[in-house]
């Protein structure tokens, strides 16, 4: 499998904060990258290296063969190649939701209406929002606004989806239909950078498991490593106490 | 600068208060003090014709046989200075609010030095100045001159408004756009003014009226507005109390109905938020 996203030696600083210190790592195509720690320990802020909502202060970053990162990127290239979820959806409030995914698709890829229109009706039956086409963000509870914010960024047929605790803000039967969604995309062989604390999420549908603290990557591997046979002291501790709560 | 979320009501201290159904105590005072106004409108001219009734047709624009003459209208004047420099402030304000959020440092201090100094200088100065400052150079309608100063001055305060307006929207909106590939002046034109405007239109309302209230300034640069025809209606008259009488009520009418209309338009923002 070839490599989609490449993270080399990147390190990222807010004045004096670190919050990505030499992080390297390789998501293939097809895999789904799950990224788990505690707050503040940097996850967020890869993600956003990743898209270029960050700037990063040393290393490389590449999608396939485009430099992410360096001051001759082609930044909107990178974004229309990601699709981002947020935790707080950020769907656009004065749009109903097919304009909500079909904006970007029309004003950036210079798609037609009808065009956008149809690959959009195709992608809310698969969050199954089909008939929720003329509603407005705030109509919807936030199960449903969170799978409209995936068929939006999926409408710009990204290459990578990054997901940043996509069901954090949801109560348990909400996150159930969200990470439903999720495992259909995975199932499908959508790569995907996935932040979560869903451990069971992670079980079911991810290949490769990042645990990070303290700005960096502390150990990498599959779910079964990780989660049934962590090396790193520190980890076990992190496990433990994400298991107890 | 405090930042405010976007359910916040940004508080313009200049306003009358506005009547709003929730407040019945500021209703009410409303109701009183607007039809109270209109019966004095009435009942002064009707009881006492010279010389209220003379005064109001002088100022207001009607000749002896009550034909409405556009031409010599202070009430026509007052408007077209309170319009015209409404939209020219909007446009100054508009451009003056997205280059305080520039990321470009050189506009971004251009803009907040500009804001600086004309929120420094009282109307009244600005006014004067720009007028003798462009008569240097030249010739220029006394209407333009007035249009002008007013639209430069308040284009800062409506500049503060569109910026706390713009800084109200969650930063997460601009952030989805960016990520879904928009440019930056996409994202703001497509995404975060369309949010901005709902915020913005009430305190926009109150300037309004406030620029209608200043607007009487301008009769200081023989503009013949609701002021300056009561002036020339009482300096051959000698009616200065009678004649300010009907001028200060005629602008009551004018600032009480406008703010009614203001504190509506707020209501229906409110409930086309709730309803989407
Ligand atoms: N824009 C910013 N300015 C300053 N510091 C920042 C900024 N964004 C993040 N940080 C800091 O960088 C560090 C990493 O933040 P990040 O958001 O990546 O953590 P996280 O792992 O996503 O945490 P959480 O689980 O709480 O979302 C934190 O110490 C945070 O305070
Ligand atoms: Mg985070």
């Amino acid at each position: 499998m070839s490599t989609r996203v490449k993270v080399s030696n990147v390190s990222k600083n807010f004045g004096h904060v670190v919050a990505l210190n030499n992080v390297s790592c390789e998501v293939k195509q097809g895999d789904v990258f799950f990224i788990i720690g505690s707050s503040g320990s940097g996850k967020s802020t890869l993600l956003r290296c990743i898209n270029r909502l960050e700037n990063v202060t040393s290393g490389d970053i590449w999608i396939e063969n485009d430099l992410v990162t360096g001051p001759k990127a082609n930044i909107r290239k990178i974004r229309e190649e990601t699709g981002m979820v947020f935790q707080s959806f950020n769907l656009f409030p004065h749009l109903n939701v097919l304009n909500n995914i079909t904006l970007s698709p029309r004003i950036v890829k210079k798609v037609s209406i009808e065009e956008a229109e149809e690959k959009a009706r195709i992608l809310l039956k698969r969050v199954g929002l089909l008939e929720k086409e003329r509603a407005y963000p705030e109509q919807l509870s936030g199960g449903q606004q969170q799978r409209v914010a995936i068929a939006r960024a999926l409408a710009m047929n990204p290459m990578v989806m990054l997901f940043d605790e996509p069901t954090s803000a949801l109560d348990p039967e909400m996150t159930k239909e969200v990470l439903d969604v999720m495992k259909d995309l995975a199932d499908e062989g959508m790569t995907m950078m996935v932040v979560s604390h869903e451990m069971g999420f992670a079980k079911a549908a991810a290949n490769k498991v990042v645990y990070m603290d303290n700005a960096e990557i502390i150990e990498m591997g599959t779910p079964q490593q990780i989660f049934d046979n962590p090396q790193k002291e520190r980890t076990q501790r992190f496990l433990r106490n994400v298991l107890r709560t | 600068m405090a930042k405010i979320n976007n359910k916040t009501k940004i508080e313009v201290t200049d306003g009358v208060l506005i009547p709003a159904r929730d407040d019945s105590s500021i209703f009410s005072a409303w109701r009183i003090a607007f039809y109270g106004a209109i019966s004095v409108l009435v009942l002064l001219p009707v009881l006492s014709p010279e010389p209220y009734c003379h005064v109001f047709k002088f100022v207001v624009g009607f000749n002896e046989d009550w034909h409405f003459d556009f031409a010599s209208s202070g009430l026509v004047k007052t408007f077209e200075v309170t319009v015209l420099s409404i939209i020219c402030a909007l446009i100054i304000g508009l451009l003056v609010g997205l280059g305080r959020i520039s990321r470009y440092p050189v506009i971004n201090r251009i803009c907040t030095v500009y804001v600086e100094v004309i929120r420094g200088i009282p109307l009244l100065v600005q006014l004067f100045y720009i007028y003798y400052a462009l008569a240097k150079f030249v010739k220029i309608m006394d209407i333009s001159a007035a249009v002008i100063a007013m639209a430069i001055c308040y284009g800062a305060y409506i500049s503060e408004i569109f910026r706390a307006g713009i800084q109200s929207i969650p930063k997460g909106q601009m952030e989805a756009a960016l990520a879904l590939g928009m440019t930056r002046s996409q994202a703001i034109y497509r995404i975060i003014l369309p949010q901005t405007i709902k915020v913005v239109l009430p305190p926009i309302g109150n300037e309004f009226i406030a620029l209608l209230k200043d607007s009487s300034l301008v009769s200081i640069l023989a503009v013949s507005d609701l002021l300056r025809r009561g002036r020339e209606y009482a300096s051959t008259a000698f009616y200065y109390f009678e004649t300010y009488t009907m001028v200060a009520i005629i602008y009551l009418i004018l600032t009480l109905f406008f703010s009614r209309l203001v504190a509506i338009m707020e209501e229906r923002m409110k409930t086309d938020v709730n309803q989407g």
